[in-house]
């Protein structure tokens, strides 16, 4: 849909939402709220990642929140760490490790956060760590051909794998609490109002620049065989295309802008724990870029904004009617607007105002999915 | 492990293996339905948890139901329950299939999505009608308490029963497939869709019904879980990801496959949790499946089809 779009429509849509992110909304709402929407952005960096893999490239992974808690968990053992000097726990009975191994009877910090004492170690882990773990899973899936919904399913597997291994091990990993009480970042008081909103800010402008590195990927070459992958994989391999290699790629990208995402939630929240990362949640990572639109950045997350307001409103107002909303919501958007809001402006709001913006454009619409007359395999 | 003499750890070890089979009936109840839908449509069912949990709701309300109004017929509420649970769930399934399934059978990823949504829509209606509290069955008499075998070694009649009733479902689910005509053409159809169309098959019908037997066996399965656990609103979605994992273990269109994926998955479950944490059980279980489908994908057991 936006692949050959008027780059003037297409600019005025990342600058409305620039304006809105960074000016409107710091000026309408409090503190509190403010934290809220850096909250709820952090899943947008999800949802670009979704975009590539799932709307362009047609793998749709449900183990989103593998990678989301990879890197919040890469954050929250550096912060963790710098929160445990040994003065700061003296009172335990090993100073100078997290106080939850404390309580598990660790009396030494385990090797695989030994690093986590480097915070550029941290920063590039945040990326790294989810875009290799993915690299691994996807090289030995699409390599043997596991596609769609079998790919699918096994990501999800992979979650509940991680979430019980981190509930089941709990001394180094803070079980179902998770690892929480995080204070400073690199000495900075991440716990204090004005902190949160320059958090928020940062968060934002990494949030553009993960966009236009979404963008620039998918407006080349490259996003265009992405697209034919997702439409007809076969004839792109008879063309002599490694496939496995691009849906890789594309997966790993994914991993690596959730990794990101989850670095930041860290930040914003002050604690990272399973609860984030499940089954449940990776598969609502989906639904915000099913409702935003799988096939548009701006769409995605404008979706993980308005699904998580809607989300918190519900649950506030009438907490028994949010599942049902949510579920219905999957239902409604799958059946009846499989491009999400970015589908509904592209069909209705941009044909009217599309002629005054830009006179002479050119109009392409894709399918969503697979072409329509194929049967069910 | 080693403070046991010899006869203690071979009771142990049988205990375990009759705790993993009752396991593996209940991933062999839930994972029929589900390989039945799958390998033919290609339609993966997320709410098929809650078809389940919806027979064993069913189950609980008959077993009120005959309490209050017809007593001295107690001991025999639990057949008719199970085939309560089986209308019940074949028939919202039927609905089901009829309101969302059909209209997305090209675009199998988004099934996925919209059957998520229906599961928790199933959910919470649950929890608004029975309450978000686990209930539980009152047993008949005569399915309550044990069956020594030897002096160490002791066996749950309900577990044993379970297990029948599994093996007495699997074989009406192979009969019906393997000798019946409407099995006919559920076969021909996962064979091939095309040309099964082509013949003269009403693939939209065979669809549904499918579809529809499906999530019935779920509601039997439920049924029979209501024996061997207590039923919650969400109980459905702690066995959604192993099943699916079965089934796929399996080989998709397989229904040998999928009894064979049950009873390896759920035996080496329950003996790796003789030795580690039940959660570390799990995880090692999980982990050897995937790895095992990373290197055979297809699964198990294949079935040759023409496409």
């Amino acid at each position: 849909m936006s692949l050959i779009k008027s780059r003037g429509t297409e600019l005025l849509g990342y600058l409305l939402l620039a304006v809105v992110l960074l000016v409107v909304l710091p000026l309408l709402l409090d503190n509190f709220r403010l934290n809220l929407i850096g909250k709820y952005l952090t899943f947008a960096f999800v949802v670009i990642g979704l975009v590539i893999s799932w709307g362009y490239t047609g793998v749709l992974s449900l183990g989103q929140g593998l990678f989301f808690g990879l890197g919040g968990y890469i954050m929250a053992m550096f912060l963790k760490l710098e929160a445990s000097t040994p003065e700061a726990t003296a009172i335990q009975s090993t100073p100078g490790i997290p106080d939850f191994m404390d309580w598990n009877q660790l009396t030494a910090l385990p090797w695989f956060w030994e690093p986590s004492h480097s915070f550029i170690f941290t920063v590039f882990a945040i990326v790294l760590v989810p875009s290799a773990l993915a690299y691994v899973i996807g090289a030995a899936m699409f390599k043997r051909r596991v596609g769609g919904v079998y790919f699918a399913i096994i990501t999800q597997a992979l979650v509940a794998v991680a979430t019980i291994l981190i509930i089941g091990q709990q001394g180094y990993t803070g079980g179902v609490n998770g690892i929480t009480d995080l204070r400073t970042l690199m000495g900075w008081d991440i716990r204090t109002d004005s902190a949160k909103t320059i958090l928020y800010f940062i968060e934002v402008v990494l949030l553009f620049g993960c966009m236009a590195v979404a963008r620039l990927m998918l407006g080349s070459k490259l996003g265009r065989i992405l697209v034919a992958i997702r439409d007809k994989e076969e004839r792109v391999r008879f063309s002599g295309y490694d496939v496995a290699n691009f849906k890789t790629f594309a997966f790993c990208a994914a991993a690596g802008f959730a990794g990101i995402g989850g670095g930041m939630f860290t930040l914003q929240v002050g604690f990272m724990s399973p609860s984030i990362i499940g089954i449940v949640p990776s598969i609502e990572m989906v639904i915000f870029c099913a409702v935003g639109g799988r096939l548009s950045l701006i769409g995605g997350v404008l979706g993980a904004l308005l699904v998580n307001a809607a989300k918190t409103g519900f649950s506030e107002e009438f907490p028994e009617l949010w599942l049902l909303g949510l579920g219905g919501l999957f239902i409604g958007v799958v059946l009846f607007f499989p491009r999400g809001v970015a589908g509904l402006y592209a069909d209705h709001v941009e044909p009217r105002l599309g002629p005054w913006l830009n006179r002479a454009r050119l109009r392409t619409k894709l399918p969503v999915g697979p072409a329509e007359p194929t049967p069910a395999e | 492990m080693f403070d046991y003499s010899l006869g203690e750890l071979g009771s142990i070890l049988a205990m375990q293996a009759f705790a993993g089979l009752i396991l593996f009936s209940v991933f062999v109840l839930m994972a029929l339905g589900l390989a039945i839908i799958f390998g033919q449509m290609g339609v993966i069912n997320m709410a098929h948890g809650e078809f389940l949990i919806l027979g064993a709701y069913v189950t609980y309300i008959t077993q009120h139901l005959f309490s209050d109004y017809l007593p001295w017929a107690q001991p025999a509420y639990f057949l008719v329950a199970m085939v309560f649970a089986f209308v019940v769930s074949g028939a919202l399934g039927l609905i089901v299939e009829w309101l969302l399934i059909r209209h997305l059978y090209s675009r199998p990823l988004d099934t996925l999505l919209a059957t998520w949504g229906l599961s928790l829509i199933m959910q919470q209606v649950f929890r608004s009608v029975f309450g978000a509290r686990e209930v539980g069955v009152e047993l008949p008499d005569w399915l309550m308490g044990s069956l020594a075998v030897t002096d160490t070694i002791e066996v749950q009649i309900n577990g044993l029963f379970v297990m029948g009733l599994t093996l007495l479902i699997t074989a009406a689910v192979l009969v019906l497939l393997f000798r019946s005509r409407w099995g006919l053409q559920v076969r021909a159809v996962t064979a091939n869709r095309v040309m099964a169309g082509a013949v003269g098959i009403d693939t939209r019908r065979v669809d549904r019904l499918t579809f529809g037997l499906g999530c019935g066996v779920a509601g039997i399965a439920g049924s029979a879980f209501t024996m061997i656990g207590s039923t919650g609103p969400t109980s459905g979605q702690l066995y959604i990801v192993d099943t699916f994992l079965v089934v796929v273990f399996g080989g998709a269109q397989s229904l040998f496959g999928t009894v064979a994926s049950a009873l390896t998955i759920s035996q080496s479950q329950s003996a790796l949790e003789f030795f580690l944490s039940g959660s570390m059980a799990k995880v090692i279980t999980l982990l050897i499946v995937i790895g095992i489908l990373m290197l055979r994908p297809q699964g198990l057991f294949v079935l040759k089809l023409r496409r």
